[in-house]
């Protein structure tokens, strides 16, 4: 009973989820009705429902990341091409004639996306065939993503009125909001590729030593340049559901500092910066529990605006906890060690 | 026991720096040393012998404070003193130099050597008495290094040389030295020895540890030897055979080297008809100029040289780990190029490095993801190999390559490095490849694992696999080859078939050419 206890401790999916359980039960204090789910016209409502919504963008981007950090690598731009792909969706259905209808948002929606996966084919290119480390490599496009951006909306709060368009971040389908299923879908999509092939091993081998990787056979450059390909490919769908939010494109504001969130959700869920072992499910949790903490601080009763100061808790404690030294004192000592040290002293 | 009453009249003539008795070291679930003694005087080199996992490192570290010991006394100058740290014990005088070399390659050989150190005036860095007191030291030792010159520029060796200047500048009564000679050639470990005979001759008491046995009888005074975390005896050098070493070391696995041997002198390999691989005029500006060889079916070919002689440049060509710029390739008489180790793969050529941890383990990954990973990588990422297959061939090669632990999960970083390459070998054998090239297969790790290598090298041509063996122990080398070639100065300046070729002979043929040279 006790080791199946160890075990569970063990695992390295016990601290992130019980932070988020806990988490979710502070919430409980204050709200007694938080994890009530309530059916309206067909459709679930409740606070989980929302955590849930307003996580997707966060979670789409945090799942490409996560293996692009598994070869270890970064990509900063996922926000500016968040921003780039809800801009070239908007421009293009503000600027046609028939605005409003279904086809022009489908147009409009893969041309978005497009043109995310060619900027991931920029960054890859950057980083598997130049071979620029990869953090000044997407700071590039970081900063000149919001300048194309704007150029792409002319500088204007682009707004479209197309309502497939604004279902893609409010409406239902089966009663849950799209863009849950959107981001389940894709995390799904992502594990089966990653865990049922072996490229979620071979991402691993390369990051791990990608030298040793290469004279293995194996194509170091090609899975490098992928994944890249692969979170820009997640952060257009991301931007369309910004966008789709507040049916606008803001070339500013769109996806600003959301990088920062998906890395801290990949860090969350116990994939090293250094590369390697990555846990998409850790990834899951870890971007449920940045929006669970977004949502706890207003119902404290504390001013949202200092969001960023709770965000730099859990950094700071995720730090130390994946710090050895830390970890070494936090342990508690064996109790065969602590006989021996007895039975000398 | 003769010995020890030597050895007492003899400890009263030096005082110890260093003794260590009963010195027992454990970590959770294993007793890494149990009671071990070791006793160090000045003007002295200690070399402290050992297989992997014997307890060198352990005992090293337990001295120098890295570790803490549960039991026995450490005595420094005649006061027990206990260390908590490096730092504590280098302020005592005990300096550390590591097989890899831990200093700062972007820094001068002068700031590396005072880093930390460095003399001030008015509180800023005085670089010309910086310059000047390393470039001292350095003459002192009979060293040639421009103390101005940046470290990064030196190979491996000098910077090796560096690290042991920057110890000696420090007033080290106590020199250790782990493995200093892995990575360096002939000249470099005479370079270094010479350096060694000098701090000898000052007092220093050193204490060297190497797999490399001719190094040891050449530049140790004494011995101690340890075996599974245990003391097994201390002994004069002078006064031992290598053959009474290597048993006090393992015991039995000898019999293995000499059957091995036998085998390989009764293996005939046909040499007519067409090679398996033949290149003409290979080469790569820099690394390799223009080589011809031919590889026959179930042949072992010994490549002999130095380090830098192009051994290991020619065997990256002909796996295609770098691209060679002139050249013809042909596989089976079928012209080929190779570009990348994935057309290699594709041709049925495997090759293991000499980097094992740069260029062959994935730590992080388990023996079964290590082993199959050539094999992944050749099938393409959308079709994994059945888990069925994987635990079939995974379970077979750690039976019969003798892979410890046995456990398929186990992360590759927490073997020994004799496991490490022995996973690395299944790897390669799992693709089932018709050319192998290893090489240093056997470097810096212990004699057994390395016997029951060199067995499986002999097995593997006697069933029809082709090798190219690269290993800068000439022993090795001859004992496994059926064709000998020699390298120097990035060319290929001999090729013989390997009958009644001795040591001695194989170093005449590179020595012969120096003197053509000069």
């Amino acid at each position: 009973m006790r080791d199946l206890g160890l075990r569970f401790v063990r695992h390295n999916l016990f601290w992130p989820t019980l932070a988020l359980v806990l988490l979710l039960l502070l919430n409980l204090t204050k709200t007694p009705d938080f994890f009530s789910l309530r059916v309206q016209d067909g459709h679930l409502y409740g606070s989980l429902i929302d955590i849930l919504r307003n996580s997707a963008p966060t979670l789409l981007i945090a799942l490409g990341m996560t293996l692009v950090i598994a070869t270890r690598g970064i990509d900063l731009s996922v926000g500016a091409v968040a921003a780039i792909s809800g801009a070239v969706a908007c421009t293009y259905m503000a600027g046609s004639p028939d605005e409003s209808t279904a086809g022009r948002a489908i147009i409009a929606m893969t041309m978005a996306v497009g043109v995310a996966v060619l900027l991931g084919v920029w960054n890859g290119f950057l980083v598997s065939v130049l071979g620029i480390q990869p953090i000044i490599a997407t700071l590039v496009l970081m900063t000149a993503g919001r300048g194309l951006a704007m150029l792409i909306t002319d500088g204007q709060i682009t707004t479209v009125n197309n309502s497939l368009f604004g279902k893609v971040s409010t409406g239902f389908v089966v009663g849950l909001p799209i863009a849950i299923l959107i981001a389940l879908a894709v995390f799904a999509i992502t594990a089966v590729l990653t865990r049922r092939t072996a490229l979620g091993m071979l991402i691993e081998a390369v990051g791990i030593n990608p030298e040793a990787s290469r004279l293995a056979g194996v194509r170091a450059r090609t899975i490098t340049w992928t994944v890249y390909v692969f979170v820009a490919f997640c952060s257009g769908i991301a931007g369309l559901m910004i966008a789709s939010n507040t049916s606008a494109a803001d070339a500013n504001a769109a996806g600003l500092f959301i990088e920062l969130d998906a890395i801290l959700a990949v860090v969350i869920g116990g994939t090293s910066l250094a590369g390697g072992r990555f846990s998409l499910t850790g990834t899951l949790i870890g971007a449920m529990f940045i929006q669970t903490l977004a949502t706890t601080i207003p119902t404290m009763g504390i001013p949202a605006e200092t969001n960023y100061l709770f965000k730099a808790v859990v950094v700071i404690v995720v730090c130390l906890l994946q710090s050895p030294k830390a970890r070494a004192a936090l342990s508690v000592r064996r109790p065969s060690s602590l006989l021996a040290k007895g039975a000398t002293s | 026991m003769i010995q020890m009453t030597a050895e007492a009249a003899e400890a009263t003539r030096t005082e110890p720096v260093v003794q260590m008795s009963g010195v027992s070291v454990s970590f959770p679930g294993v007793k890494a040393l149990q009671s071990v003694g070791l006793t160090l005087r000045a003007g002295e080199v200690h070399a402290l012998m050992g297989e992997n996992g014997a307890g060198k490192s352990t005992l090293i570290k337990a001295l120098t404070g890295v570790y803490s010991i549960d039991e026995g006394t450490i005595i420094v100058g005649g006061e027990p003193r206990t260390f908590h740290s490096p730092a504590e014990s280098q302020a005592a005088g005990i300096s550390t130099v590591y097989q890899e070399v831990n200093l700062c390659t972007n820094l001068t050989v002068a700031e590396n050597m005072l880093l930390g150190r460095e003399p001030r005036s008015f509180g800023r860095i005085d670089t010309r008495a910086m310059n000047r007191r390393a470039g001292e030291t350095l003459t002192r030792l009979g060293l040639d290094i421009d103390p101005k010159s940046q470290l990064g520029t030196h190979p491996i060796a000098i910077q090796q040389l560096v690290a042991i200047a920057r110890a000696v500048d420090i007033d080290a009564e106590l020199l250790i030295l782990d493995e200093p000679t892995s990575s360096l050639d002939a000249d470099e470990v005479a370079k270094l020895f010479e350096v060694m005979r000098t701090l000898r001759a000052e007092g220093v008491a050193i204490v060297f540890v190497s797999h490399f046995l001719e190094q040891v009888f050449a530049i140790s005074d004494r011995m101690t030897v340890l075996r599974n975390g245990q003391f097994v005896g201390e002994y004069l050098t002078a006064e031992t055979t290598q053959l009474q070493l290597v048993q006090a070391m393992i015991g039995r696995e000898l019999e293995t080297l000499d059957k091995i041997e036998q085998a390989a002198e009764e293996h005939t390999v046909k040499t007519q008809g067409a090679p398996l691989l033949e290149v003409l005029d290979l080469g790569r500006k820099g690394s390799v100029e223009s080589v011809d060889l031919q590889v026959f079916e179930g042949e072992v070919i010994g490549i002999a040289g130095l380090l830098g002689s192009g051994r290991t440049e020619l065997a990256r060509l002909l796996f295609g780990a770098d691209t060679p710029d002139r050249g013809d390739m042909r596989m089976r008489s079928k012209g080929t190029k190779l570009r990348t180790p994935r057309q290699a793969i594709d041709h049925k050529i495997a090759f293991s490095s000499e980097n094992r941890r740069s260029e062959g383990v994935i730590a992080d990954l388990s023996i079964a993801d290590n082993m199959v990973l050539a094999m992944q990588a050749s099938r393409g990422w959308l079709r994994p190999i059945p888990a069925r297959t994987k635990d079939r061939l995974v379970k077979k090669y750690i039976e019969a390559l003798d892979i410890r632990p046995t456990d398929p999960n186990a992360l590759m970083r927490n073997l020994s490095g004799g496991n490490q390459q022995k996973v690395l070998l299944a790897r390669w054998l799992i693709t089932e490849p018709e050319l192998l090239i290893l090489d240093e297969p056997t470097r810096g790790i212990d004699i057994g694992a390395k016997a029951q290598i060199q067995q499986l090298v002999a097995d593997l041509a006697k069933d029809g696999m082709s090798v190219v063996f690269i290993s800068a122990e000439l022993e090795e080398v001859l004992r496994l080859s059926d064709r000998l070639v020699v390298m120097r100065d990035r060319r290929k300046i001999d090729e013989r078939a390997n009958e009644d070729v001795t040591v001695s002979d194989v170093l005449e043929i590179i020595a012969g050419e120096v003197r053509n040279d000069a």
